[in-house]
């Protein structure tokens, strides 16, 4: 199997499973009213490791599964989950953030962006209840649990992928200043 | 190689963003019967089972969570019900009419073995499924059309009025709860000045986006004297052409408010539902052997 496909599939598992942990379990567990959402921290997580084609992919079809599962109206998830991918893949690509807090901070505005784009598109599709304001504070009580939760999904979704990344120079680099040299051969 | 690389990437995003939007131009212009629904419920009835088994291996992980959330709620709940239970023994002493009201709602509550649910066949399903966002109140349960179950069924649960049945499989149902947006249930406010109950105040009640534990009860005319702490129970059928989905009486929840704007002719009332719509873990289709169900969907009857 190649890299590429390999990958493919990994991160088709993640996203598979992700929908089933996130319909079955956690979206029935409410923590200060709401419930967190898994899909913007594994769609951010993906695009951070892997880059943004990758995360948009992911974006979209982690959010093409939650609908079709969820029996909601098919694309509006997708098209902001893809988004959310996107933007944690550029980031990746033009600033390389090395911070050990990353994940925590992308975590946070991928899931307030998520949520903002969810609302504006069902604006866009029209609403025919009264939306109230306590809309705006769920929202940000859900970005607060989901920045808590960012972390512990990122390690996850990394462990996941590693073995199907490629080289990270980063990584490299880090190892080559541990050991001191390229590596253990080229030392000895 | 650079130029090739970023022509890819915008490649991507635009085919990705022009299939989200294809599928959601065609996805809200075709009837619940096209193809897209179709695929839906056939990727419903494949995961229903899958679902079923992770919501049962995650229930304990549900209940760690739920005990820390129903701790950190405990000191409110408590005050909150002391309030209420003094308003009602004020009430239950003060009057004869809230004593009637009392004892119909402990009938109500009986759902099984009330009035309120005679010519339907309660089948119990255990909910495996639920709707992340605030904008879909929706939650899937693992029971269909194998077990009777149609589309438009009500749902209840111990506590009263949950929703209604909008999509079926052949082992798996989705239920859209009252506090979902497109929900609308017809309902009658128990007050104790009105003690003939075919003749309470009635209205519309519609759900607030982003608070699932208030509902408002519309079109109530604005002398209707309605007070807090007043019953909500469904209206249910006022003809036999326009017969209601739910039956009558079901109990929905309790008035917490009623909001007298001058300058409409109604007022706005707000209910707290009876049934904590966030902690299902068992409901109630009321099936009626299926022959009704089908025959609202036939002719693609709303609520």
């Amino acid at each position: 199997m190649t890299p590429s496909a390999a990958l493919a599939v990994r991160l088709g598992i993640v996203a598979l499973l992700t929908v089933l942990v996130q319909i079955s379990a956690v979206s029935q567990v409410s923590l200060l009213g709401v419930s967190a959402d898994l899909s913007p921290l594994v769609v951010a997580s993906v695009g951070l490791l892997c880059g943004s084609v990758p995360g948009a992919v992911m974006g979209f079809f982690v959010g093409l599964f939650a609908d079709t599962a969820l029996l909601q109206t098919l694309g509006v998830s997708s098209l902001v989950l893809l988004l959310v991918g996107y933007w944690a893949g550029r980031l990746r690509e033009l600033r390389d953030p090395a911070h050990a807090l990353t994940p925590l901070a992308v975590g946070a505005a991928a899931t307030a962006a998520a949520s903002i784009g969810f609302s504006l598109v069902q604006f866009l599709l029209g609403v025919d209840a009264p939306v109230s304001l306590l809309l705006l504070r769920d929202i940000l009580v859900t970005i607060l649990v989901n920045a808590a939760l960012a972390m512990p999904v990122y390690a996850l979704v990394r462990r996941a992928l590693l073995p199907a990344l490629p080289e990270d120079p980063r990584r490299r680099r880090r190892r080559a200043y541990v050991t001191g040299g390229l590596s253990p051969i080229s030392r000895a | 190689m650079y130029k090739q690389s970023v022509r890819r990437r915008r490649a991507v995003l635009v085919l990705l963003v022009a299939a989200s939007l294809f599928l959601l131009t065609v996805y809200f212009g075709e009837s619940a019967g096209g193809p897209f629904h179709a695929l839906q419920r056939g990727v419903l009835q494949v995961t229903a089972p899958i679902q079923e088994g992770a919501s049962r291996a995650l229930k304990p992980f549900r209940d760690l969570f739920g005990w820390f959330d129903d701790t950190l709620d405990a000191r409110d709940e408590r005050d909150r019900l002391r309030k209420e239970r003094n308003e009602l023994r004020k009430r239950v002493i003060g009057a004869q009419a809230a004593e009637r009201e009392n004892s119909q709602l402990r009938r109500l509550l009986n759902l099984d073995r009330s009035d309120t649910v005679e010519g339907y066949e309660p089948v119990t399903a255990r909910v495996i499924g639920r709707s992340p966002t605030v904008w879909y109140a929706t939650i899937t349960v693992d029971k269909g059309s194998s077990a009777g179950v149609r589309v438009y069924q009500p749902v209840v649960s111990g506590d009263g009025l949950v929703g209604k049945v909008t999509a079926v499989t052949r082992g798996a149902s989705q239920v859209t709860l009252i506090t979902d947006s497109t929900s609308g249930v017809s309902a009658r406010v128990l007050t104790p000045a009105v003690t003939d109950s075919a003749n309470g105040i009635t209205g519309l009640i519609k759900p607030a986006v982003g608070r699932p534990r208030d509902l408002l009860l519309e079109f109530v005319p604005r002398r209707a004297n309605i007070r807090k702490g007043d019953v909500v129970v469904t209206a249910g059928s006022r003809s036999s052409r326009l017969e209601s989905l739910f039956p009558a009486n079901l109990p929905v929840g309790v008035v917490t408010k009623a909001d007298d704007e001058e300058l409409s002719q109604y007022q706005r009332v707000h209910i707290r539902p009876f049934a904590d719509l966030r902690r299902l873990d068992f409901v109630q289709i009321l099936t009626r052997g299926g022959a009704r169900g089908s025959s609202l969907r036939a002719e693609g009857r709303n609520p």
